[in-house]
Formats: structure tokens, C-alpha cells, sequence
């Protein structure tokens, strides 16, 4: 239930992401200060130019409308296509969404089955398998299994494409066709974090005192497993969701140059490299507020399932 | 400084995987520094007529589309690798350990406005920020790395504020207060030392993820540029000749990932062996 406590706590976290929003929007701004020059050396070298992006003002006259424009949904246009960087944002999001909510999928389907059975035979084999299976999901380069998926999957066997994407408009068996080899390619650092996370939070419920007194009152494990071990660790699991869903989001711009797959990730590479600054601004403010808005939920979910919070 | 070492010795022994790869981590570097000596070719000698060749006796790891000896780029390429991990996590110290010790010791306003700058920088994907850098500065691997390391540094300022409010509280913290110690003082003599254990852990896996950041960003073109070698560019070009010759993105792919893999072995063995409450689990 939202006691008013809990209400006021949810209150609080919303007034809090004000500043950590606005400083973002200062950051990506910033950003285009570091530029040698300025955008107009860039583009031209020309004063005309300079006055007509506004580059002769102040910089906090710059900042000031630059955030008033993107509080009115205005990122700019590219200085490359001239198009709308808004909207191409809005045309390729759904395509990095797709392989980061598959991945996503996947991590979760994997890792925490993979967890608790570490969890529950600590010290076994499994165990070692899954914690050896961890350690190497967080330091394979998920790029260069994303080729070696290719090779396997899409040259040798060609089961899967190599490269490009379908929208769900399309067919929803064509889009996850697509979306299988970057999916996976992504879901194996996600796997590991779900899995060495959920483990570790596990063992912890698992040899707590109160435990040993289900244990002592005759329950058998799978009872304590399920009744009392998960339930507990399912707060902790909401936390890892957010994490990994967070870093899924960086790690799909790296996948997507290997794939070719007209997402965001690409958008973003592409723009860095010819210097397409407003491009490159949107993108990352794009993202930046994502993740804040995953946190900001992950939070409230925190707030309305823990029972403990908000009780004093 | 020899007891130090007599410890070292002691934990190493006891712990294999430790031993390995911190022993892995000493061969990189050795190989980094004498990488002149030891590569069997330069790294940029191109050979229009010894193209994607197989191993042989004199290229043991064959050559690249442009007839470079590949062993001698994987050599090559470890100095860049680890110039690039140590830039970021040392910009991440320089940065967060200061901040988490001011904001953990000083409180109130402070410690509010820090807090909030920290939770800003950790909602920024450390990969893309390193790419919007590049993207204002130039391409190129020390940019980039700055951005990383700008990343990293809220996690470390988290770890040492945490610790600081812990220490803070301490009674012998109070009595030096009392006789006058200055600020700068207390927080070198009495809350650095405590908090420095779970900072050494944290700095080691920090290690590997800025090693990742460095081979994706070298893989997208914006890190290492060529004809310097650089394990993430080499899968670049191995990926676009993965039809004709796909042993060729083996290596790189394997160096990159024993080398994280010591990082993270070394960060999980320094946690057991510091911390005295995980040896009972």
C-alpha cells in the first residue's frame, strides 16, 4: 500500500532527478566547448556561419537556449543530413530497443536460473561452472563475440543474417531473426551480472538465521527456496534489472557498427566521426535521460515493494 | 617494505589464481617495454606479396590484409592497451578518491552537491560519452580514455566517501581533532589508510572495463589510430576480411580477453585476501 510516507519518499526521489537532470543537459552542452575552434571552424570557418548558429554569444546565453529549445522537444538539426535530429532519434530508437529489450529477455532467462543454482549448491561443480561462466561473460569483449557469432552462425550455418535489421512492422519472425545474433552478443555480459548478482544475494538470505529456523522447523529446501529465499532477493533482482538494462543501452552502440543495424548506437559512431555535434548531443542526452528514467522507476517500484521502506 | 613483500609472497602462494594472473599481467608488461626487442618484424612493415598469410615459421601468427606480421601488432598492440587502461583509472583516482573523501568528511551542502553530481555522472554510459568526446576532440585513444576515466571516477568517490562517514566516526578521529590536527591531516593519516583496501579492488576490475572501453572504442575507429597497431582495430580489419580469412581475428580477440579476465582475477583474489570477513564464506 503508499502510506503517505512512502508517497512523500517518491516525492523526494522526483525533486531530486531535477538537478541531476538539468546538470546533464549542462554536460552535454559542455561537451561542444571542447571542440577546437568552434562548430562553424568546423563547418567552414566562417563568421557568417558563427553568427548564424548564435557562436558569437555567451556561453551560458548558448546554454540557455539551447536547453530552452530541448525542453520544447528542439535537439537541433545535423549538420551533415540536415535532418531533424529529434525525429531521427524517434525513427531508430525502436530498432536499439528491440535488441536491448531481447537481450534484456535473454540475461534474465538465463542468469537467474544459472544463480540459483549456484546459490543453492554452493561449492558443487555447478557452482564453479556458473562462477567460471560469470567471470568470463564480464570480460569477453562483446564485440568480438558478436564475430564470432557471425562467422559461426551467419557464414558457416547461415541460420542467421550477418548484418541490418527488420522492424516488428515487418513480421515479428523476421525482427527477432535479425535481432538474434546482437541480442545474444549483448546478453552475455548481462547473463554473467545476473547470475553472479543474484547468486551472491542468494547465498546471503540463504545462511541467515532465520533460515536455520525454517530449516530446524522441518520445511524442506525447495519450500525455504521458493517461499522464503526468493521473495527476498526479489528487491535486490530489481536493482540488477536496472543495471544491466542500463548497461545494455551503452553496449548496443558498440553492437551495432558490427551489425550495421540503423539503431541509435550507429547514429552516434557515425556522427563522432564526421563531428556532427547537435547528433551526437541529442543521442547522449537521449540516453542519459533513459537511464535516469530507469533508476527514477526502479526506485518507485523499490518504495511500493519493500514493505520496510517508508514504515518508520 | 620487506615485510610487505614476505606477505605478497605468502598470498601468492596460497593463491593460484592470483599468482597467474598477476604473473600474466608482469609478462604483458615486460612485453609492452620490450616490445622493440622481442617482435619478431615491425609492426607497420607492409608486404604487398605475403598477404593473409598462414602461420608459418617465420610469421607464427600469419600477416594481415596488408602483409604485416600479426604477432608483431599483437606485441605492439599491448603498450597501447595498457597506456589505456592505466590513463583512465588514474584519471578516475585523481578525480574520485578527493571528492569522496570531501564529501564524506565534510557533510551537509557539500556532500549533498557532490552527491548529485556523482549520481549525474553515473547515469552517462561510460562507451558513449568516450564516443561524444572523441566526437567534440578528435578521434584518437587519449581522449577517449579522459571521458572513460571522467566515468569511472563517481564509482570511486561512492567507495571512499562510504568509507569516510564509517571512519569519521571513530573516537581516535575525534581526539586528533582535538589536538589540532588540520583537515588535510586527518584525512591523510587516518581515513586514506581505511579506506584505501576496497579502493585497491575496486581500481583492479575498474582495469578491465577500461580495457573493454579501449578495444571498443579502437574497434569503432575512434581509439588507436593506424597504422599504430592496436588489439581492437586489428579485429576491424579482421572483420572485414572474415570471409577469406577468419583465423585472423583469433588472436586479438584472445589477448583482449586473458588480459581482462587477470584484471578481474586479480580484483576478486585482492577482495578475499583483504577483506577478513569473506574468508569464513
Amino acid at each position: 500500500m503508499l502510506t503517505r510516507n512512502r508517497l512523500r519518499l517518491i516525492r523526494r526521489r522526483l525533486l531530486q532527478i531535477v538537478p541531476v537532470i538539468l546538470l546533464a543537459t549542462f554536460v552535454v552542452f559542455g561537451l561542444q566547448q571542447l571542440v577546437p575552434g568552434d562548430i562553424a571552424v568546423t563547418l567552414a570557418g566562417d563568421n557568417e556561419i558563427r553568427t548564424l548558429y548564435g557562436l558569437d554569444r555567451p556561453f551560458f546565453v548558448q546554454y540557455g537556449s539551447w536547453l530552452w529549445g530541448v525542453l520544447h522537444g528542439d535537439l537541433g538539426k545535423s549538420l551533415l543530413s540536415g535532418e531533424v535530429v529529434l525525429d531521427s532519434i524517434l525513427r531508430r530508437f525502436p530498432t536499439s530497443l528491440l535488441i536491448v529489450g531481447c537481450a534484456l529477455t535473454l540475461s534474465l532467462a538465463v542468469g537467474i536460473p544459472l544463480g540459483i543454482l549456484a546459490a543453492t549448491r554452493r561449492g558443487s561443480r555447478i557452482d564453479a561452472f556458473v562462477t567460471g561462466i560469470a567471470s568470463l561473460g564480464v570480460a569477453l569483449p562483446n564485440f568480438w563475440l558478436a564475430m564470432l557469432l557471425v562467422a559461426t552462425f551467419a557464414l558457416n550455418w547461415n541460420i542467421f543474417p550477418a548484418t541490418g535489421s527488420a522492424p516488428l512492422s515487418a513480421g515479428v519472425g523476421d525482427a527477432l531473426r535479425h535481432a538474434a545474433l546482437p541480442a545474444f552478443a549483448l546478453a552475455a555480459g548481462g547473463i554473467a551480472e545476473v547470475a553472479r548478482q543474484l547468486r551472491s544475494s542468494l547465498v546471503e538470505v540463504l545462511s541467515s538465521q532465520y533460515v536455520r529456523t525454517l530449516h530446524a522447523k522441518g520445511l524442506s529446501p525447495a519450500a525455504i527456496l521458493w517461499k522464503h529465499g526468493l521473495k527476498n532477493v526479489s528487491v535486490n533482482l530489481l536493482t540488477v534489472i536496472g543495471l544491466v538494462f542500463n548497461r545494455l543501452l551503452g553496449a548496443t552502440v558498440v553492437i551495432e557498427a558490427v551489425f550495421a543495424i540503423p539503431g541509435i548506437g550507429s547514429m552516434v559512431v557515425h556522427a563522432a566521426i564526421h563531428k556532427d555535434f547537435p547528433v551526437i548531443q541529442g543521442v547522449v542526452l537521449a540516453l542519459v535521460v533513459i537511464v535516469i528514467g530507469i533508476n527514477l522507476l526502479i526506485d518507485v517500484l523499490y518504495t511500493v515493494l519493500d514493505p520496510r521502506i517508508g514504515q518508520q | 617494505m620487506s615485510k610487505t613483500l614476505v606477505r605478497i609472497g605468502k598470498w601468492l602462494r596460497r593463491d593460484l589464481r592470483a599468482a597467474l594472473s598477476l604473473g600474466f599481467l608482469l609478462l604483458l608488461f615486460a612485453l609492452s617495454v620490450s616490445a622493440p626487442i622481442v617482435a619478431p618484424h615491425s609492426p607497420t612493415n607492409q608486404d604487398v606479396n605475403d598477404m593473409l598469410q598462414e602461420p608459418s615459421a617465420d610469421h607464427p601468427l600469419g600477416t594481415d590484409d596488408l602483409g604485416r606480421d600479426v604477432l608483431s601488432r599483437l606485441i605492439y598492440g599491448a603498450p597501447a592497451t595498457l597506456y589505456a587502461s592505466f590513463l583512465a583509472v588514474s584519471v578516475a583516482i585523481l578525480l574520485g578518491v578527493p571528492v569522496g573523501l570531501l564529501a564524506g568528511f565534510l557533510g551537509g551542502w557539500v556532500d549533498d552537491a557532490i552527491s548529485r553530481v556523482i549520481d549525474t555522472l553515473l547515469s552517462f554510459p561510460a562507451i558513449v560519452l568516450a564516443i561524444a568526446v572523441t566526437g567534440a576532440l578528435g578521434v584518437g585513444l587519449t581522449n577517449g580514455m579522459l571521458a572513460v576515466g571522467i566515468v569511472f571516477s563517481p564509482q570511486l568517490a561512492r567507495l571512499v566517501r562510504a568509507q569516510t562517514l564509517i571512519v569519521k566516526q571513530e573516537l581516535y578521529v575525534d581526539a586528533s581533532r582535538v589536538f589540532g590536527a588540520s583537515l588535510g591531516r586527518i584525512l591523510w593519516k587516518h581515513v586514506v589508510p581505511n579506506a584505501i583496501q576496497p579502493v585497491i579492488v575496486q581500481i583492479t576490475l575498474l582495469l578491465a572495463v577500461a580495457l573493454l572501453a579501449e578495444a571498443s572504442l579502437s574497434f569503432l575507429g575512434l581509439g588507436v589510430q593506424p597504422p599504430q597497431p592496436s588489439w581492437g582495430a586489428m579485429l576491424a580489419r579482421a572483420y572485414s576480411y572474415m570471409e577469406i580469412a577468419p583465423e585472423q581475428m583469433y588472436a586479438p580477440g584472445i589477448a583482449i580477453l586473458l588480459t581482462a579476465l587477470a584484471f578481474n582475477a586479480l580484483g576478486e583474489s585482492l577482495r578475499v585476501a583483504l577483506d577478513p570477513t569473506m574468508k569464513r564464506r
